[in-house]
């Protein structure tokens, strides 16, 4: 806004439990939970809330609370929060309640998440669904550029190692997993074996978003939103998402899309890749960890698959990926909620508070959402201080 | 392994948009139809009301040759739904000769024997009371290829 310098940080965070299925919890009652223990989180209650967002549902949400009248945001996942951060700076709200849920989407045992069953005439009728959307891609990487199944394996074996200790995750405690237990697993989608997949589960998730003068009287360390980007080439799961899809401005095809998005963001911020301490990733498949990797700018193209080999995405590697299991292990709940768990896990990595896989002196997160075979990569730059 | 069939039963589909029933109406006549723009000769598939061009809505329907190559392709082993009872099938992207993509399954190939720009062609599979599907399978050797 003209003249405006009002800046807006993420107060609280909260996950409610997560499971396969959470008997007898339904989407509402775990977003009024999610969304009490992050405000709880920030040391506020329901009456300092004047702005509400995360899914579909948010409106209902918002009358059941009676928080009326309030700012009520429209966006969809990491854009969620950064139409959160951007309302609060503009002068629209003081605190935002960023919160989704999901229980009893899974009702008819399907293996596959309700919301990604594509209906398009020219796509249902082949079979196609999210597995089989994303494979399309990493296929196309792997004629391109010899990536492998192992080193899609290594992802997968590195992600769902990290979920098997944090507490919380929906496998914790499964011990260690091996690129062999990868590739042992049943293929779903070739070149996906099962566990390079996400899995299918419930839960919820909130984070308070507020301004900065507000965020001083909170009671965690706020985490500033330095930068975010947003890349769309259509509605997902209507096209082939062919790697080489284009628009009429050329720059980033489909399969390095998030890189416009990603510069836009380390732009905003002032910073660079050097500057990203860990690498909070949406991973829905194991080659989308590649995939982004590369559209990111941590490796050149097609060197995605041996920068994994080399162990940079280890808690130990140069670039810590996904630190809480994701998709594969911590949870996959609902389409909106396993979006914002990407920031709400970046935003513990900030403050200290993530536990066993804590990646030491973390001060750079870099969050995203979205993937190649769904036509979108949304990104955000979390900080623990203003640069 | 065995060569992938066609599905055989009812699968989901969707109706045709007032864009797209000329193609559909193709296939049921075992033509392979795509748009071609008669302002900027660009070539579109899936159909649409005005050029992704040029924007003209001037827009003319050709019929392909019906071959192409593999873009890209996955091997299903666990389908979505129920539906799809041929399994594996393999869903792929295919290289149109004429200058477009489109999605389609690939049929009578063994999966361990599909690889990146093997030539294919298409064939029209009717679908128990839906539309008729363009499938691709190996496209057969030309004529110079099998002379002795
Ligand atoms: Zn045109």
């Amino acid at each position: 806004m003209p003249g405006s310098s009002r800046r807006a940080a993420i107060v609280g965070v909260a996950n409610t439990a997560q499971a396969r299925r959470l008997e007898g919890a339904t989407s509402r009652g775990l977003a009024v939970g999610a969304a009490l223990a992050a405000l709880d989180d920030a040391g506020l209650t329901l009456d300092d809330v004047d702005g509400i967002s995360g899914d579909a549902t948010a409106a209902a949400l918002l009358y059941d609370l009676r928080l009326g009248p309030a700012w009520l945001g429209r966006q969809f996942g990491i854009q969620a929060v950064t139409e959160a951060v951007h309302a609060v700076e503009a002068g629209e709200a003081d605190v935002v309640l960023v919160v989704a849920a999901e229980a009893g989407a899974y009702t008819d045992r399907s293996a596959t998440a309700p919301w990604t069953r594509p209906e398009n005439e020219f796509v249902v009728p082949f079979g196609l669904f999210t597995a089989a959307e994303f494979a399309l891609v990493a296929r196309r990487h792997m004629i391109t550029y010899g990536t492998t199944p192992e080193q899609l394996a290594r992802v997968a074996a590195t992600i769902r190692t990290n979920g098997s200790t944090t507490p919380g995750a929906v496998y914790a405690g499964r011990g260690p997993v091996t690129v062999e237990d990868v590739l042992a697993s049943r293929m779903v989608a070739d070149p996906f074996h099962l566990l390079d997949c996400s899995m299918t589960s419930e839960g919820g998730c909130a984070l308070v978003i507020a301004a900065t003068d507000r965020a001083a009287d909170t009671a965690s360390t706020p985490v500033h939103v330095l930068g975010s980007g947003s890349d769309h080439a259509g509605p997902a799961y209507r096209h082939p998402p062919a790697w080489d899809l284009a628009g009429r401005r050329g720059g980033p095809v489909l399969g390095r899309i998030g890189e416009r998005a990603v510069g836009r963001a380390f732009a905003q911020a002032g910073l660079d890749r050097a500057d990203v301490d860990v690498l909070e990733l949406y991973d829905p498949f194991s080659f989308e960890v590649i995939r982004q990797l590369e559209a990111f700018g941590f490796c050149g193209p097609g060197e995605g698959g041996p920068y994994v080999d080399d162990g940079h995405i280890g808690l130990t590697g140069r670039t810590p990926v996904t630190t809480d299991g994701g998709t594969m292990a911590f949870s996959h709940a609902g389409a909106a909620p396993q979006m914002f768990q990407r920031v709400v896990r970046g935003v513990q990595q900030l403050r200290g508070d993530a536990g066993p896989n804590q990646v030491p002196d973390a001060r750079v997160a870099l969050c995203s959402g979205g993937g190649a075979g769904a036509l979108f990569t949304t990104v955000v730059l979390l900080g623990t201080e203003v640069p | 392994m065995t060569r992938l069939q066609p599905q055989s039963g009812p699968l989901p589909h969707a109706e045709p948009t007032g864009a797209s029933a000329p193609f559909w109406a193709g296939c049921a006549s075992g033509e392979l139809r795509y748009q071609r723009c008669r302002a900027c000769a660009a070539v579109t598939s899936p159909p649409v009301e005005t050029c992704r061009e040029c924007l003209s809505a001037d827009l003319a329907w050709e019929v392909s040759a019906g071959t192409g190559t593999v873009y890209s392709w996955t091997v299903v082993h666990r389908p979505a739904t129920a539906a799809f009872a041929a399994v594996p099938y393999a869903p792929a992207i295919v290289d149109v000769a004429e200058g477009f993509q489109l999605l389609t399954n690939l049929v009578d190939v063994a999966p361990e024997d599909i690889t990146a720009g093997m030539p294919v062609a298409v064939r029209f599979v009717a679908t128990a009371d839906g539309p008729t599907l363009p499938y691709f399978a190996p496209a057969p050797a030309s004529p110079e290829e099998t002379l002795p």
